[in-house]
């Protein structure tokens, strides 16, 4: 099966931060999960990424964080392209996407503390620098009474934070983010998006993976809609507003 | 080398608390075939320094001639051995060390209970090559039923043995480190596996795959250090015990057996190449198998 007329996303002069042309995946010998998906992410942008269950919305995820090569295509980030850069440069795109997993992925072993400062300790950052940033951020996520905590012992909510607060603290140029509201009440799930959007304003780069409905509505931010392996891009409700931004910083 | 703050829970893993054990356990028989090979070296040594150019004239008693024909022989065979070509040095053997000698086979007795045989230590030129079957038959017609003991060719064949065994506990040593390497591979591939979740996040958050095989390499060579210092621990008593019989065994001639002051230090040797064996091991086994993830 084949999508139809794919959006045409051609290389221009704005460099992007990530840009997929006709990518395909597939998992062993099985179906293609994305057929032909082509998109453009612009730096500072905001995306939903939408579809069923099953659509690949997390695939198309953990090829932007370069957890797969796509089967084929072409996968650009940070103006590099993936299939061409060597294993060892990997690492430092990587330091540049912050995600928040599906399943959080907190190390259990680990208290909320050193989940959080492992993508500095992983960059090589001093100790005393690590402990004061950490310690910020925590504060920020309303977390600073639990910064011994293993992550078995913290509700669904509180591990959510951790995890976001783990994905933004190296303070990356992409952010990703599966499903980050799947495991909370709307109101904790709105409070969570707003810190995205908070992000966001800063510069970075965000991609939200939901199927809440009501909340791609009420922000508003264009969408990237996944079905039967193909995507569709639709500008979002304030895409007038962002564009009026846009311009106003340029 | 070893930080102690790891971001995967090896110290966890059971493995990690039965390798210790395992290392112990290799590291004692590394430290006796280590011993075994300073001790052996040492005395092949001593053997070839001092023995190597040795002679040893033995004349027995003549029972109808008494001590006076005892005399008359040893000068004789003394002037004999003084004009043969070669020889450097002639001792003999005092009649109480001869006593000595012969205690570990007649008990203790006095010079007047037997008739003793008189010993004459030959020391000949390293390179004179005296052939022990002339001076034999020379001797033999001086003094009927005296003996030439040739240590060379003795000593030869005991130096080509003692020179083997101490290949074998070469071999048994490079053996019980490749062991050590080849345990430390399975339990680092186990650890892998284990914690591949862990490992994924740790890439992902843009880990180095060094990032990761240090942490790996730090734990194995702690747990290396440990197993040797344990392994050592056990050792030593037991090396102690051995010294102690080797000693007594030692009779006269043969040079010492036990482990000099810079063996022991040299076994401390061990723990510290459990060590590094194993961290080394241990980082090459994960740098290698991270190599196949994206
Ligand atoms: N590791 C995998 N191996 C095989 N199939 C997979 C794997 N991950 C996902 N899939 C399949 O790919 C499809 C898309 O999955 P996914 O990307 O998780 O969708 P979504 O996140 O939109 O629910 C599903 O049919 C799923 O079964
Ligand atoms: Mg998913």
């Amino acid at each position: 099966m084949k999508c139809e007329s794919p959006p045409l996303v051609t290389a221009n002069s704005t460099p992007s931060i990530a840009r997929f042309e006709n990518v395909g995946l597939r998992y062993g010998l099985g179906p293609e999960v994305l057929q032909d998906v082509s998109f453009k992410l612009d730096p500072g942008s905001f995306h939903f990424l939408v579809g069923p269950s099953g659509a690949g919305k997390s695939s198309l995820l953990k090829l932007l964080y370069l957890a797969h090569r796509p089967t084929r295509g072409l996968v650009h980030l940070f103006g590099r392209d993936i299939s061409t850069t060597p294993r060892d440069e990997l690492p430092a795109l990587r330091r540049s996407i912050g995600v928040v997993f599906q399943d959080y992925r907190l190390l259990d072993h680990l208290s909320t503390f050193d989940n959080v400062a492992l993508p500095l300790r992983v960059a090589g950052i001093r100790e005393p620098d690590i402990k004061r940033h950490v310690r910020e951020l925590l504060a920020w996520v309303g977390l600073e009474k639990h910064m011994e905590a293993r992550p078995p012992t913290l509700s669904g909510g509180q591990a959510q934070r951790v995890s976001i607060a783990r994905a933004v603290i190296a303070r990356p140029r992409l952010l990703l983010a599966d499903e980050p509201t799947g495991n909370v009440d709307d109101r904790m799930g709105f409070r969570l998006m707003h810190l995205l959007e908070e992000l966001n304003k800063l510069g970075t780069t965000v991609v939200v993976a939901t199927h809440n409905v009501s909340m791609v509505k009420q922000l508003g931010h264009p969408v990237l809609k996944l079905d039967g392996g193909c995507l569709t891009v639709s500008p979002g409700a304030n895409a007038g507003r962002q564009a009026m931004e846009a311009g106003g910083r340029a | 080398m070893f930080s102690r703050r790891t971001d995967l829970p090896l110290d966890k893993d059971p493995l990690s608390r039965f390798l210790p054990w395992l290392i112990a356990f290799m590291v004692f028989l590394a430290a006796l075939a280590q011993a075994g090979l300073i001790g052996l070296d040492g005395m092949a040594r001593r053997w070839d320094s001092g023995l190597a150019a040795m002679m040893t004239v033995q004349i027995p008693s003549d029972e109808d001639g008494g001590a006076d024909e005892d005399a008359r022989r040893l000068q004789r065979v003394l002037n004999l051995l003084s004009e043969t070509p070669g020889v450097r040095h002639v001792e003999v053997v005092g009649q109480d060390k001869v006593l000595d000698l012969l205690r570990p086979w007649l008990g203790d007795l006095e010079s007047a209970d037997v008739p003793l045989p008189r010993l004459i230590n030959v020391e000949t030129e390293p390179n004179a090559d005296v052939d022990a079957r002339v001076l034999q038959q020379k001797i033999s017609r001086t003094a009927p039923g005296a003996q030439v003991d040739d240590h060379a060719v003795w000593l030869a064949r005991l130096i080509d043995m003692v020179r083997t065994l101490e290949a074998l506990a070469g071999v048994v040593l490079l053996l019980i480190l490749m062991a050590l390497a080849g345990t430390v591979v399975f339990t680092t591939r186990t650890g892998l596996t284990v914690h591949h979740g862990a490992i994924e996040v740790l890439h992902l958050t843009g880990a180095h795959d060094s990032y990761i095989a240090k942490q790996f390499a730090g734990r194995a060579g702690l747990m290396g250090l440990k197993g040797g210092a344990i392994g050592l621990l056990l050792a030593a008593p037991t090396l102690l015990g051995l010294g102690q019989m080797a000693g007594r065994l030692e009779a006269g001639m043969l040079p010492g057996m036990a482990l000099p002051l810079v063996g022991w230090l040299s076994l401390l040797v061990l723990p510290a190449a459990t060590s590094v064996t194993a961290s080394l091991t241990a980082r090459i086994t994960v740098m290698r198998n991270l190599r196949r993830m994206i």
